[in-house]
């Protein structure tokens, strides 16, 4: 088990981003929606990737996937494990593996989503065992 | 409008230094450049297209760099695609050329991230926070190395690679190193040196990584017209191709494989040649899984195959079946400014001159392939591909 914590950077929202962070805060991973083609995407943003149209929102996922694949970084300190999760709405997004050994971490682990403080004391979307 | 056999390679530099403290980025640019352009048997006045990437020449690419050099340009481009830039500038500088946009084009790529003291692999980069993938991934720490590290575990876990397999890579590219007066690495490695290194990033090691270096390089496109009135062996341009890879919102993770899967086929599809007549290719190696995954995209084997195909000595000039990287590659020669495209296509034009060093020649070598990827596997990337042939 990582005794030490990592603390999480703070990259300033652009605008339309906001949003997304505020319901981090709030223990809420939020996914783009387009309401126009009706598919889910993430990373969150102001146009569809699959159709471009504008008409989009965020939506709560339900905070539950599996790792598609991941690496432990060694010579960080502390040593991180970075990973893409699939969700189970089925986008995939970049993140960290959390509240576990790193020597445990495998593909096709089911995880769920935790909340890991920023640098400002706000919270980002991180992903422990389930 | 096919640009095949409409442009020639007539000068390649290589910039002899490792590590530049004393030197800045433009004086490298200038350097590489009066390099090249005296290897075609040329002057600079002769030079009126230019092709950098705005990424290693920082004030509104190139145009500092044009004007530092005294460039008179009828043309300009200055694409950035990352590592691959150079690679996608020689097919742009073959259409700019067909379409009469200019005549001579030079191509320039310089950096030092040795003397700057660049992390490179270990340390995650903070971008333009405007940059809109930024802010939802750079807090989770992704730096070069556990980017292909991620492309690379799933690779094993899909296909059954083993580290073993990668390192074979490295140990080919160590071997034709030994034979460099300025490779980094020249010391012959073997594969239990390679899986014994310490881990970086699972489950790539220190050895699975390239070399960081100061240096750069250039290289001179012409019209045929013009590079048959050169005294230069005929390096000619027959197929390029560029493709992007991304997630589509998340939607199309796959990290098992690269953009060469599109950008070679077509520049293959325009070449019109056949993998088993490439007696040489330069392979991006930034990575040794970058390897593994470019040759299976570029359909040198199968899907999946990539870590067979590497091992036992299979890319080692005179033992293998594709002599790889015969200059040490980034993993043991040169990667200048983090960009591997420009030493891809310098030592692929080595070999099809026949002036690679002759322990790592390989004998006839007229059909090469030179292939890259800029930006991340881990993320979003660009492959650039240029089939070349000895005329």
């Amino acid at each position: 088990m990582a005794t030490e914590e990592k603390v999480y950077a703070v990259v300033p929202p652009t605008p339309g981003s906001e949003a997304y962070w505020e319901g981090a805060n709030a223990g809420k991973l939020l996914l783009g929606h387009c309401k126009s083609c009706n598919k889910a995407f993430y990373y969150p943003r102001g146009a569809c990737p699959m159709c471009l149209s504008t008409d989009v929102e965020m939506r709560p996922a339900k905070g539950t996937g599996t790792i598609y694949t991941y690496s432990v970084m060694r010579p960080a300190k502390p040593v991180y494990v970075i990973a893409y999760v699939t969700l189970d709405e089925g986008v995939s997004m970049m993140t960290n593996i959390v509240d576990c050994d790193p020597a445990s971490v495998k593909i096709g682990q089911k995880v769920k989503v935790v909340f890991k403080p920023r640098e400002d004391g706000s919270k980002i979307a991180c992903f422990a065992p389930a | 409008m096919s640009t095949k056999g409409k442009a020639y390679i007539v000068g390649a530099y290589e910039h002899p230094t490792r590590k530049a403290p004393d030197k800045s980025l433009a004086q490298l640019h200038a350097e590489v450049a009066k390099g090249a352009i005296d290897d075609a048997g040329l002057t600079k006045d002769d030079i009126d297209g230019y092709f950098c990437a705005a990424g290693d020449t920082p004030g509104l690419g190139g145009n500092s760099f044009a004007d530092y050099m005294g460039l008179r340009l009828k043309h300009i481009d200055t694409t950035d695609t990352g590592g691959s830039s150079y690679l996608l500038h020689v097919g742009h500088a073959a259409e700019a050329i067909a379409a009469g946009k200019c005549n001579i084009a030079l191509i320039t790529l310089a950096g030092r991230p040795r003397s700057e003291g660049v992390q490179t692999g270990t340390n995650p980069r903070m971008g333009n926070s405007s940059q809109p993938d930024l802010q939802y991934e750079f807090p989770y720490g992704p730096a070069t190395a556990n980017m292909y590290a991620m492309c690379a575990m799933r690779h094993m876990h899909q296909y059954g690679t083993t580290s073993e397999q990668l390192a074979w890579v490295k140990v080919a590219a160590s071997h034709h190193a030994q034979y460099n007066p300025h490779a980094m690495l020249p010391k012959v490695v073997t594969v239990e040196e390679v899986v014994n290194s310490p881990m970086v990033s699972d489950p790539l090691h220190r050895l699975d990584c390239c070399v960081i270096s100061d240096g750069g390089g250039a290289l001179i496109v012409t019209k045929p017209e013009i590079a048959k009135t050169l005294k230069r062996p005929l390096v000619k341009v027959i197929g390029t191709g560029e493709a992007i890879k991304h997630q589509m919102g998340g939607r199309d993770l796959d990290l098992t494989f690269s953009a060469g899967r599109w950008s070679g086929k077509k520049a293959f599809d325009q070449a019109g040649v056949k993998h088993k007549d490439i007696k040489y290719a330069s392979i991006y190696d930034s990575f040794t899984i970058t390897v593994v995954m470019q040759l299976e995209d570029l359909g040198f084997c199968e899907v999946g195959q990539g870590g067979k195909f590497v091992s036992d000595g299979n890319l080692i000039s005179g033992v293998g079946k594709l002599p790889f990287n015969t200059d040490g590659g980034g993993l043991c020669n040169n990667h200048p400014g983090n960009r591997g495209g420009m030493t891809k296509v310098i030592e692929a034009v080595r070999q099809l001159r026949g002036e690679a060093h002759p322990k790592v020649q390989v004998k006839n070598c007229d059909l090469a392939l030179a292939h890259g990827t800029g930006g991340s596997l881990g993320t979003r990337h660009v492959g650039g591909t240029v089939i070349m042939e000895r005329e």
